[in-house]
């Protein structure tokens, strides 16, 4: 199945709207005013762990089972978040227009950098200090699930067909009822895949942020980070081994147990079916099936479901739907852009006070050579990335026995957070003395190459056979062949791939540009570290500062390059 | 009004916005009236309205001017009452048969033991005994259109509309459909008061309705209404049922004026630049010419009898003959297409020859062809960018229509080397490449 694109990619030309002014304006002002609550709530927090994280291999599964805990419920809230918010989106015109920007920018935060100021913010929230420090993990842990997966929703609600719409117009079903009975089902199919890509994408954030230190406080969560952070600081080689084995169990099996189940499942909401295609299948979910217990036991929760969904919540009036009158509708226009205008004014405040405190021109001129620097880093790595999976990706894709494999070890390899093999390269590059300005930069990308990999796959595959037969009718071969044939199909795909691996990268420079083994550091020369050292130090203006300059970055480069190549390769190379 | 009237639609008029901020007129003064035991038949070609009607009577659209009244109550939104059968059959691909037909029950509130009996019920009465845990996927054409009209039949509608529900099926398919339909009608089995059909296949309007409402484009309006007297089950070789068709054939290519369209004179019959250009390509335009020319039509065809043997349905024979007339390539009248000289003297031509003798017939009469012609001819590079024309044209038509016009434009000035186009760029040129 193949990736809707993660970025918003309405229309040519437009390339900067005075909505994505706005929406940048709001999340800076957002930003400006957690980091300034944060400061003044920022206190020595030093005795967090009642029981300190320890090294003993026989902890790892229950702090396994911790660290999945606290996905899984920044899941639900993912849910949740996705189907409130991406549904507004989507049914309501003028929450649109700035909801949508305003999800494209905070899709391009850089998460890492949002943790140090959540966790004071959320600490000092709570009630019980430790609680603070969950629900902070848990809200980093859902900002890097919700946002793809509530663009992903709100894409699918735009292109419900009309005429299911009709039908559940014609047959008069409540809001809520064609809600579930038919956004729902038709968008299911690409939330599944999106959950389980920000389910991927979770554990490296996960191992963030369950280990973080502000100013002089260190929380520590007892789960698989934490324990990954201690191996690191006393230097175990063998703990650091343990907890990669843990975890691939871990991932293991959430996809055979979760994941595997809820796509072949899923199947069946698909609106069109590829033809040739096996549909997916699960032995977890066949096992489900024919289980008479479990049906014994799901019963009650179907007929509740059923119940619920059945509810006539929601119900117009009638006469149902009224045209607002041109007055009406002018008075609501007036009343939408007051509040507007008032949340810009309130963020512009916000921000222009902020600026004004802290901040001097050589701070954004330093942090924007740092950034051009992660730039040029991800410019090179994703050339690189490229150059090395592209072919690669595009031999396994024509032949459908080698595909079978690969795929489903592609995305495995996704979802193993790339950041606890960080050890094993830092220790590296310490004993060979290599320098970190080069060295660290492939471990931006250590995570994120694989979205190129199975996107190529999932695109060398679908050429159609005649296509591939015509190449091989007219000898089409060699560097002609790649030219004229494999490239151009597969560009749309590649072009989507990229994306996500190119943003996903900016993030991980956080984790990357700085690394430590024992009492070894490494820095290299970027935006990434800039951000982290700030974070250690606790330093909000300048973290703040960092992440604006960062988001710039990537929305610029999504905007002024990504987008119009996505464009370019969806009008003039897919294929059907 | 009388007792019996079902719907009652007066002056209707349906405009969408345009992208300008103006209004694009779709339907213009309609006035129908549905009365109890009738089916109503709105024949129309492509882009005449009759699914707009339709949804508006649905109440998916709210009038923009004049009323429609069901049952002495306005339709501004749907009503209870009145449900339909889509052209695409519009089946929840992941709800399975049963489920597809209890969903309007559903959304009723009624008991659950309620909805199962009447789903059964509308089952069974449309043949779909034994299909009721299938998916749609699992089905034919046939079967899942069977599942959109139990599922309409079984809210028992007092209306119900058909948006050419039997379109999408092959011919023998939709001829068993129409036929079980109509026997389930005439034995009063149906739960259902008044039928409105919207079609394009003048044969199955005769076929089906008591009275046929004739559409024309731009904007959609009745042009003539028709009662079928002829004594139902009808016979497709009942020589009544020949005449109706070609009376109805002769009806529908007679010459109506064009409408008014902004920014010329009134009542003109010739192209102008602003007219919505039908999108035929120049192959077809030819095969068309040969086919004529040769055996056994000799230069003249009875438009029946061709769209039966050339196996074309209206909606697509009635654009190429349009745009061959529009060409001055052939002539329609009486319902018959006759070739003129010059649609002659094309086919005996070689491929130079007719290339040649199109494009003079192509800036003649196109006035669209012309004007971008020269537009290129004035300009210093001779390239100008295809928005050019697109926001031209948008502030006189919608914008698929738009998209449609430069499309066929741009495929019959190359085929007649008038100017070229390159897609990458999005400019027309002079300049074709060498």
């Amino acid at each position: 199945m193949r990736l809707n694109v993660p970025i918003s990619v309405g229309g040519w030309g437009r390339f900067f709207t005075r909505w994505d002014v706005l929406a940048v304006l709001l999340i800076l002002g957002l930003l400006v005013f957690l980091a300034e609550a944060s400061r003044h709530l920022l206190q020595p927090l030093a005795d967090l762990q009642r029981r300190p994280v320890s090294l003993n291999p026989a902890n790892l599964p229950e702090y396994a089972a911790r660290t999945t805990l606290r996905m899984l419920i920044a899941m639900a809230l993912s849910l949740l978040f996705t189907f409130t918010y991406a549904t507004l989106a989507a049914k309501n015109k003028y929450a649109e227009r700035l909801l949508v920007p305003l999800l494209d920018i905070l899709q391009s935060v850089p998460i890492l950098g949002f943790i140090s100021i959540t966790v004071v913010f959320f600490m000092e929230l709570a009630p019980g200090r430790v609680l603070g420090a969950e629900f902070a993990a848990i809200f980093a842990i859902f900002t890097s699930q919700a946002w793809n997966m509530a663009f992903s929703f709100y894409q699918s609600l735009r292109t419900v067909p009309t005429e299911l719409v009709e039908v559940s117009q014609n047959f008069r079903l409540s809001p809520w009822m064609s809600f579930w009975r038919v956004d729902v089902p038709f968008a299911m199919p690409q939330l599944i895949w999106n959950m389980m890509l920000s389910m991927s994408g979770s554990w490296f954030f996960v191992v963030a942020s369950e280990a973080i230190s502000v100013g002089n406080t260190t929380i520590t969560l007892p789960g698989v980070g934490s324990y990954i952070a201690l191996a690191i600081t006393q230097r175990d080689l063998a703990a650091v081994g343990y907890a990669i084995f843990t975890m691939a169990i871990v991932i293991l099996i959430y996809d055979q147990v979760l994941f595997r189940p809820l796509v072949a499942w899923a199947d069946r909401f698909r609106f069109e079916q590829e033809p040739g295609v096996p549909p997916p299948r699960s032995w977890m979910l066949d096992v489900l099936r024919r289980s008479r217990f479990v049906d014994r036991l799901t019963l009650p929760f179907a007929k509740l479901w059923r119940r619920l969904l059945l509810a006539r919540w929601g119900e117009r009036a009638e006469p149902a739907k009224r045209v607002p009158r041109p007055r009406q509708r002018a008075w609501i226009t007036v009343q939408w852009a007051a509040v507007v205008a008032v949340l810009a004014a309130v963020a512009l405040w916000q921000v222009a006070h902020f600026v004004t405190a802290d901040i001097s021109p050589g701070d954004i001129t330093n942090v924007l050579l740092l950034g051009l620097a992660t730039f040029s880093r991800i410019v090179v790595l994703i050339a690189v990335a490229s150059v090395i999976w592209v072919p690669i990706g595009v031999w396994v894709g024509t032949r459908p026995h080698v595909a079978n494999l690969v795929q489903p070890i592609a995305q495995f390899l996704a979802a193993f957070p790339a950041n606890v093999l960080f050890p094993v390269a830092v220790s590296a590059i310490v004993v060979l003395r290599l320098d970190p300005n080069i060295w660290l930069s492939p471990l931006m990308i250590l995570g994120t190459q694989w979205y190129i990999l199975f996107n190529v796959v999932a695109g060398a595959a679908a050429i159609p056979a005649e296509l591939r037969a015509v190449g091989v009718n007219f000898r089409v071969r060699g560097w002609l062949w790649w030219r004229r044939i494999a490239l151009p199909a597969v560009l749309p795909y590649y072009v989507t791939g990229a994306i996500t691996a190119s943003g996903g990268s900016w993030n991980a420079s956080i984790v990357a540009e700085v690394a430590s083994w024992g009492d070894e550091h490494l820095r290299a020369y970027g935006l990434g570290a800039y951000i982290a050292e700030r974070t250690d130090a606790g330093d909000f203006h300048h973290i703040v500062l960092g992440i604006a300059v960062m988001s710039f970055f990537v929305v610029l480069i999504n905007r002024i390059f990504w987008r119009p190549l996505y464009l370019y390769a969806e009008r003039k190379f897919r294929l059907g | 009004m009388s007792a019996s009237t079902l719907l009652d639609i007066q002056a209707l008029r349906q405009t969408f916005p345009r992208a300008d901020g103006g209004e694009l007129l779709v339907l213009d003064g309609i006035d129908l009236q549905l009365a109890q035991g009738q089916i109503v038949g709105l024949l129309g070609r492509t882009g005449s309205g009759k699914s707009t009607l339709l949804r508006s009577i649905a109440g998916l659209m709210p009038p923009s001017a004049g009323s429609i009244t069901y049952l002495g109550q306005p339709v501004v939104a749907p009503a209870p009452g009145i449900a339909m059968v889509f052209q695409g059959f519009a089946l929840f691909p992941w709800l399975t048969v049963l489920e597809n037909v209890q969903l309007g029950l559903e959304a009723l509130g009624l008991p659950d033991a309620e909805i199962r009996k009447r789903a059964l019920a509308a089952i069974d009465l449309i043949g779909l005994d034994g299909y009721e845990s299938a998916y749609p996927r699992e089905l034919s054409g046939g079967m899942r259109q069977r599942v959109g009209f139990a599922r309409a039949l079984v809210v028992h509608p007092n209306i119900l509309l058909m948006d050419e529900p039997f379109s999408a099926l092959d011919v023998l398919t939709a001829e068993t459909l129409r036929t079980d339909f109509l026997e389930l009608w005439g034995d009063g089995k149906l739960p259902i008061k008044g039928v409105m059909l919207v079609t394009h296949n003048i044969e199955e309007a005769v076929l089906m309705c008591d009275r046929i409402l004739l559409f024309a484009s731009n904007p959609g309006r009745i042009i003539r209404e028709i009662a079928v007297d002829i004594k139902r089950p009808r016979n497709r070789l009942d020589p009544q049922f020949h005449d109706l068709v070609e009376k109805i054939y002769v009806a529908m290519t007679a010459r109506t004026p064009t409408p008014p369209v902004i920014g010329t004179t009134p009542g003109t019959v010739a192209t102008t630049i602003n007219t919505i250009l039908p999108r035929v390509s120049a192959n077809i335009l030819s095969g068309l010419l040969e086919t004529l020319a040769a055996p056994p039509y000799d230069g003249k065809a009875d438009l029946p009898i061709l769209a039966d043997e050339q196996h074309l349905e209206v909606d697509d024979l009635f654009p190429i003959a349009d745009a061959l007339q529009m060409f001055h390539l052939a002539e329609i009248e009486g319902g018959d297409i006759k070739l003129t000289d010059l649609g002659r003297q094309f086919v005996d031509a070689d491929t130079d020859g007719r290339k040649r003798l199109f494009q003079r017939q192509l800036l003649s009469y196109v006035p669209l062809s012309a004007h971008i012609r020269r537009v290129l001819q004035d300009r210093a590079n001779h390239v100008a960018p295809r928005s050019r024309f697109f926001d031209e044209l948008e502030d006189h038509m919608s914008t698929e229509d738009v998209e449609q016009t430069l499309r066929s434009v741009t495929a019959w000035a190359r085929y007649a080397e008038a100017f070229a186009y390159d897609d990458d760029s999005q400019t027309f040129s002079l300049e074709n490449p060498t």
